[in-house]
């Protein structure tokens, strides 16, 4: 009976084309308009690392001003960013199952043959653990170990896109490249990796595409590397060397740590009480203690990543497709009268009330689809566009399997939903109602 | 076949109340092929429309086949219609985008046949009015006396029990409208009952009986013809079409 009634559907929306092409078009309008925002939203708000947010932890440890907190709205958080001197401690004790400190910086890369020219580069400035912790996909060999940590070697990891730029794509593992000349060892090539929000670093851009290259954090020191990112500080301090400026209670290092179980997590908290109690007795961390560690999705509200205007929005364009249905009711009520002849006589030849309301519905249901379909395509204009006026990086927001069958689910329910009334209405037809008149 | 006793049917708006039928009674025996006239607004379609199922009595005793349906459902008022009665009606009432199959077909789609089963029925069905070679065609291809026989195969494709045909010359020229009612006497003569509502009284004096309403009542009956006579009209033949046979 199905099939039947869906040749049935696509002979009535053949029938009055520019009823069916009214009524696909208003399901099409809502269903772009809210696919856009739903797909921005759930880009905004999804998981960027299922398999470990719950053991990834941004670490944060308030030694903020004594007389007043590093946010007045919300008194109770502590800096989002660490000192370079506490996060290098911490990486030094590496109490966690793995850690790692990290910022952003540049670097100018010298060309690696006489016809090119240097250019700069943005770099994530961070240690070994990186890799491992966030499950980094390499195209050619790896990070560096933590041997070089230690002995702030220069190494360097590309992006796939640097790799191209530089290398043509080839394996470049074991060449060398110089930047702020020093020779550096290129030791692996990551694959396209896109985590969104980029959950590592929200502070500078939860949708910021991934920095060109990795090098180690223990160069910072050595190269006199200095942030690209945020960075806060609260203390007037007297800054005369690079070196007082590492000393400084300025924060611009976020720091992660893997933990992987609740007892993990309860000790890791313990120890930094430890460590910061530790620096108490040198007459810093002035406040009170307030150590906290976050996972990934706590790490996300924490910074808003999904602001609440995006959530207004998405329940604005929820209500224009709600307005659209509404619309397209009036029109498949119109359209159902002009079918009350079919009805009357379809009933008279033994179709019950059910029977017709069904053939009705998968003739909405039919509808919504094709609405669907079209909506489908306006959303992923619409994200171009969005793309585009934000200056996002392309592809950054675009439509995935979940979300066409979303969409596409969203415009059939709703679109059966806007015609249970028009189905009803239809039903209620008396059999003998039209078979005189027609 | 059918009993009808002491139907009455009320149509109610907020200022006015119509009887259209009051105090009606009718009985018509398995294989008969009764006329039903009257002037307009006499009940005769009303009295149609409840025999066919089509409308419910307000009040009265309904008896179909010897079963009570005055207090069916919906859905048991639905599969009697779709077995037991076939409907012919004055506009034909064929679905214009459906073709001539199609629309036969119809009122098989409402029943749980095989689609091999449906096709054959249908083939047939538009065979035995001469119209086999056409079942792609739409509606609109055909003269008014073809649609109406395409209306005749639909209304015959379920083997119906009764057949109910509203004034179904009433759009035809003389010639149609006599080649329509030889179809009509040959299904009778293939023992289907047949109960046709018509104004024109050459078409009633053509049936067995012919009843008369005036004012919601049967004011008047008439025994027409036998049974043996209509038969013998048509020149029954055996198992050969409709279509062969006229």
């Amino acid at each position: 009976m199905f099939n039947y009634n869906l040749k049935l559907s696509l002979k009535s929306m053949r029938r009055n084309p520019i009823m069916t092409g009214l009524m696909v078009a208003a399901i099409a309008v809502g269903i772009g308009i809210s696919m856009t925002t739903l797909t921005v939203y759930y880009m905004m708000n999804g998981n960027p690392i299922p398999e470990k947010s719950d053991v990834l932890f941004a670490v944060t440890l308030d030694n903020w001003n004594p007389i007043r907190p590093f946010d007045d709205d919300r008194p109770e958080r502590a800096p989002h960013q660490v000192t370079f001197h506490d996060a290098e401690r911490l990486l030094a004790i590496g109490k966690g199952k793995r850690q790692t400190a990290m910022f952003e910086s540049s670097l100018i890369i010298e060309p690696i043959d006489d016809e090119g020219l240097p250019f700069e580069a943005g770099a994530r400035v961070t240690s070994a653990d990186f890799f491992v912790m966030f499950n980094v996909p390499f195209i050619y060999g790896s990070g560096w170990d933590k041997s070089a940590d230690a002995a702030a070697e220069p190494m360097v990891v590309l992006t796939k896109g640097l790799n191209e730029r530089l290398f043509g794509g080839e394996d470049s593992v074991g060449n060398w490249l110089t930047m702020q000349g020093t020779r550096f060892l290129v030791t692996g090539v990551i694959d396209t990796w896109e985590p969104t929000p980029r959950f590592f670093d929200p502070i500078n851009g939860g949708f910021q595409e991934i920095n060109e290259m990795f090098i180690p954090y223990s160069l910072t020191r050595v190269l006199e590397l200095t942030s690209a990112g945020s960075d806060w500080g609260w203390k007037s301090e007297e800054i005369n060397s690079f070196e007082e400026w590492l000393n400084s209670e300025a924060v611009w290092v976020q720091y992660f740590v893997e933990l992987e179980s609740t007892r993990e997590r309860d000790d890791y908290l313990v120890h930094l009480d430890a460590y910061v109690e530790e620096q108490k007795r040198l007459g810093r961390f002035e406040r009170p203690l307030n150590n906290n560690i976050y996972d990934v999705m706590e790490w996300m509200d924490y910074h808003e990543v999904v602001a609440n205007d995006a959530k207004i929005l998405l329940g604005l364009s929820f209500l224009f497709l709600v307005v659209c249905l509404l619309s397209t009711i009036a029109l498949m009520l119109t359209k159902f009268v002009g079918k009350k002849s079919e009805i009357s006589l379809r009933r008279a030849l033994g179709a019950s009330r059910k029977v017709i309301f069904n053939q009705q519905i998968v003739e909405v249901a039919v509808i919504g689809f094709s609405g669907g379909l079209i909506g489908l395509s306006l959303a992923a204009l619409g994200l171009q566009g969005i793309e585009y006026l934000y200056d996002a990086p392309a592809g950054l927001v675009k439509l995935d399997w979940v979300m066409m069958f979303t969409a596409i689910g969203i415009a059939i329910v709703s679109s059966m939903i806007a015609g249970l009334y028009p189905a009803w209405r239809v039903c209620q037809i008396p059999p003998a109602a039209q078979l005189k008149t027609q | 076949m059918l009993s009808m006793h002491n139907i009455a049917k009320v149509y109610r708006t907020e200022s006015i109340e119509t009887h259209a039928l009051r105090e009606f009674s009718l009985f018509v025996d398995e294989g008969e092929f009764v006329s039903v006239t009257g002037p307009s607004g006499s009940g005769k379609t009303t009295f149609l429309n409840i025999a066919g199922l089509l409308e419910e009595s307000t009040v009265g005793i309904y008896e179909l086949d010897g079963r009570d349906v005055s207090s069916l459902n919906d859905r048991d008022r639905s599969r009697l219609r779709n077995e037991k009665i076939g409907f012919i009606f004055q506009s034909f009432n064929l679905i214009p985008d459906l073709n001539l199959f199609e629309n036969v077909d119809v009122p098989l789609r409402y029943r749980r046949l095989s689609s091999g089963d449906r096709k054959q029925r249908v083939e047939r069905a538009l065979e035995s009015v001469g119209l086999a070679s056409r079942m792609k065609h739409l509606p609109e291809q055909l003269s008014g006396g073809q649609q109406q026989r395409v209306a005749i195969a639909r209304a015959l494709v379920g083997e119906p029990r009764l057949l109910l045909a509203d004034e179904p010359t009433g759009n035809l020229d003389s010639a149609m409208a006599d080649q329509v009612m030889k179809f009509l006497e040959q299904i009778h003569a293939d023992g289907t009952t047949i109960v046709m509502v018509t104004h024109d009284p050459d078409l009633a004096n053509r049936a067995e009986r012919n009843i008369h309403l005036i004012d919601g009542r049967v004011s008047g009956e008439e025994l027409v013809h036998s049974q043996e006579e209509v038969s013998q009209t048509v020149g029954f033949n055996g198992d050969q079409p409709l279509a062969a046979k006229i």
